[in-house]
């Protein structure tokens, strides 16, 4: 009966009621957003870093090195020499190498050129179909097989470099041999072959020694910068040597930690690459932007901290108005610890309604930048996870503003005089 | 007087107060003459403004704390219960009505009488409450706002909360003072009935000479 009293006394002054609750439901919704994104994105970024110790690439940022070959979200830094590669891949230091060669993407989704050594990196298997064995032939990532409705057997031609725009290389198809298992990593988005299919599709007569960088976001070529596609007719047959090609970055795992410390400077000492360790660069990137998300959630406090100050203020004025209302209470048997309990009900109820809100809204804003992310970067968040803890403690909090902003006014409501009340009506 | 007698006694008379006295910070004095009434039986408090009627009023019905002096309802000395027990003696046996109708403006007429059993016992005697508001000529009201019935409705109300869990005692600070006459003379009419229907004593506080026409049985503070 209290809490029914509670409840329609609530909705009795909705004006007041609901600049508390959009207040409330506004901070919840905040703060809830940002505890569900950081979570699964810290969670996304880290689980994809399992088994890679340092990624060897081109200078440049290592930043957009881990970013590039790791996460597949960045530009590559530019091209390593293969056999040079090859060299620092058979180091003693180093336990497992996975070779990585960018090209073409097939509708937005790039095509990597790597070892099977990938698939299993990120605990995936070929579910259905076999691993790519010879040239051009794919292993297709679940995602993609999900949203493109792909089957083992397709046919399809890669778009050059990572726009889906870019020009189509019409003279090799590539053939769908398997598709791999589904992991919540990044390989879900991707589609891999093996080395030689990039270096092939890539193949042309005049062939220059330099490879820059293009212009254009992620244009790498291998071999040569000048396309001439006419001249690739008669060059299908040919074997693809291994001789001067050059692939993207190598992803190292260590037998033990001392290559973790060592090659860093090893690496720039002696080649014209680098060693980037994504442990590193993803904690420096967190750090970045948790500065800014830290200011969102002092924001969202704050917010938080006005809507107590708001149902204060509510719960405040009316008491005036209500002190008939409690003194009548009291009059029909109430005891002072009911009114007390009334009023804290009253603004804890509110709190409470507050976050049932901001908990539905932040989930729905999470959803929908789940879907804008999922376009541009292939990456998805799951608006209906919990994380128990942090939205255990938010919850916590809102109820404790809630107790907070009633405390003066339930203190009043308990010390009300009746006699003297109803002596004056 | 045999201890038969006594007994008797002491069942029949539902109030009984002795030697009461309040006093406002020391400056205001009050001494008021000693009640004794029977259930069923009606008594007048009357007197100008300042006498003190509605104190007297507020320490029969426990809101004030008498200086000295004792009041008995049934077999309790209600000076004698701890706050908390007060309240739920109040609320159990005690029924307030008053010069003006205050409600929880929340809730609906029923809600409101039965909110009064539920404060009081812990039950919600819904169907006791129904028919208290049809006998009192407010089945038509029950679930309005309190605030869209008219003024004499609302005292109607009052009456049904004060009756709704069988009080012993029936208290009424000035209950027809803003009323027209036909239903001040309503409700004069509904408060005897009833209170004797209930076996409660009524006692009314008041300046209204309507009201001192109807009742004889009055005392007047001076």
């Amino acid at each position: 009966m209290i809490v029914k009293l509670a409840w329609k006394n609530i909705w009795f002054k909705p004006l007041n009621t609901i600049l508390s609750i959009v207040l409330l439901t506004a901070s919840v919704a905040i703060i809830s957003l940002l505890i569900l994104l950081q979570e699964q994105f810290e969670k996304q970024f880290s689980s994809n870093i399992d088994g890679v110790d340092v990624v060897l690439g081109a200078q440049g940022s290592p930043l957009q090195l881990i970013l590039s070959s790791v996460y597949q979200v960045d530009a590559p830094t530019g091209n390593i020499s293969y056999s040079e590669a090859k060299t620092w891949m058979k180091h003693p230091f180093v336990k497992s190498a996975i070779p990585l060669a960018f090209g073409d993407n097939y509708r937005g989704f790039k095509i990597v050129g790597t070892t099977p050594d990938y698939l299993s990196k990120f605990g995936a298997t070929v579910s259905q179909g076999k691993i790519f064995q010879a040239d051009f032939e794919v292993v297709v990532g679940a995602e993609i097989a999900k949203k493109l409705n792909i089957k083992v057997g397709d046919k399809f031609f890669g778009s050059h470099g990572d726009a889906a725009e870019g020009e189509v290389h019409e003279e090799f198809a590539y053939k769908v041999s398997g598709i791999a298992s589904p992991t919540g990593k990044v390989i879900d988005n991707l589609i891999l072959c093996n080395i030689p299919s990039v270096w092939a599709m890539h193949e042309n007569h005049e062939h220059a020694d330099e490879n820059p960088a293009h212009g254009e976001e992620g244009h790498i070529h291998f071999e040569g910068d000048e396309h001439d596609h006419d001249h690739h007719d008669h060059e299908k047959a040919m074997p693809v040597s291994e001789e001067g090609k050059e692939i993207t970055a190598v992803l190292i795992k260590f037998r033990n930690k001392m290559g973790f410390v060592t090659w860093p400077r090893l690496i720039a000492q002696n080649t014209k690459m680098q060693a980037a360790s994504p442990a590193i660069e993803i904690n420096r990137l967190f750090s970045l932007f948790g500065i800014g998300l830290q200011a969102l959630q002092y924001l969202a406090y704050g917010i938080m901290l006005i809507s107590g100050i708001s149902i204060f203020i509510a719960l405040y004025n009316t008491l005036k108005e209500r002190k008939y209302e409690f003194a009548l209470l009291r009059v029909s048997g109430a005891s002072r610890m009911q009114l007390l309990t009334l009023v804290l009900f009253e603004s804890i109820l509110l709190c409470f309604v507050g976050f049932i809100f901001g908990t539905i809204v932040g989930r729905i804003a999470l959803l929908l930048i789940s879907s804008s992310t999922d376009e541009e970067y292939k990456m998805t968040f799951d608006p209906f996870a919990f994380i128990w803890q942090k939205e255990g403690i938010l919850f916590i909090v809102t109820i404790f503003v809630g107790v907070l902003a009633a405390v003066i006014p339930a203190i009043k409501a308990y010390r009300l005089n009746i006699s003297k009340t109803l002596a004056n009506a | 007087m045999s201890i038969l007698q006594a007994v008797a006694e002491t069942t029949l008379i539902m109030i009984q107060t002795k030697n009461l006295a309040f006093s406002y910070n020391g400056k205001v004095n009050f001494n008021f003459p000693d009640i004794s009434l029977d259930s069923g039986q009606v008594l007048l408090i009357t007197g100008g403004s300042g006498k003190g009627k509605t104190t007297l009023l507020h320490l029969l019905g426990g809101l004030l704390k008498a200086q000295s002096g004792s009041i008995r309802i049934g077999d309790i000395n209600i000076e004698s219960l701890s706050n908390k027990k007060l309240d739920k003696f109040r609320g159990k046996n005690i029924g307030l009505i008053l010069q003006q109708s205050h409600f929880v403006e929340a809730f609906s007429v029923f809600e409101n009488v039965v909110l009064s059993s539920w404060l009081a016992t812990g039950q919600k005697a819904e169907e006791k409450a129904k028919s208290l508001l049809a006998e009192l000529g407010l089945s038509d009201q029950i679930h309005k706002l309190t605030s869209r019935l008219s003024i004499g409705q609302q005292q109607r109300v009052s009456i049904a909360r004060a009756l709704v869990n069988e009080p012993q005692l029936l208290l009424a600070d000035e209950p027809t003072s803003s009323l027209d006459d036909e239903n001040a003379y309503k409700v004069a009419d509904l408060l005897s009935q009833l209170s004797k229907e209930y076996g409660a004593a009524l006692i009314i506080v008041t300046h209204d000479q309507r009201l001192k026409d109807r009742f004889s049985n009055q005392i007047t503070l001076v």
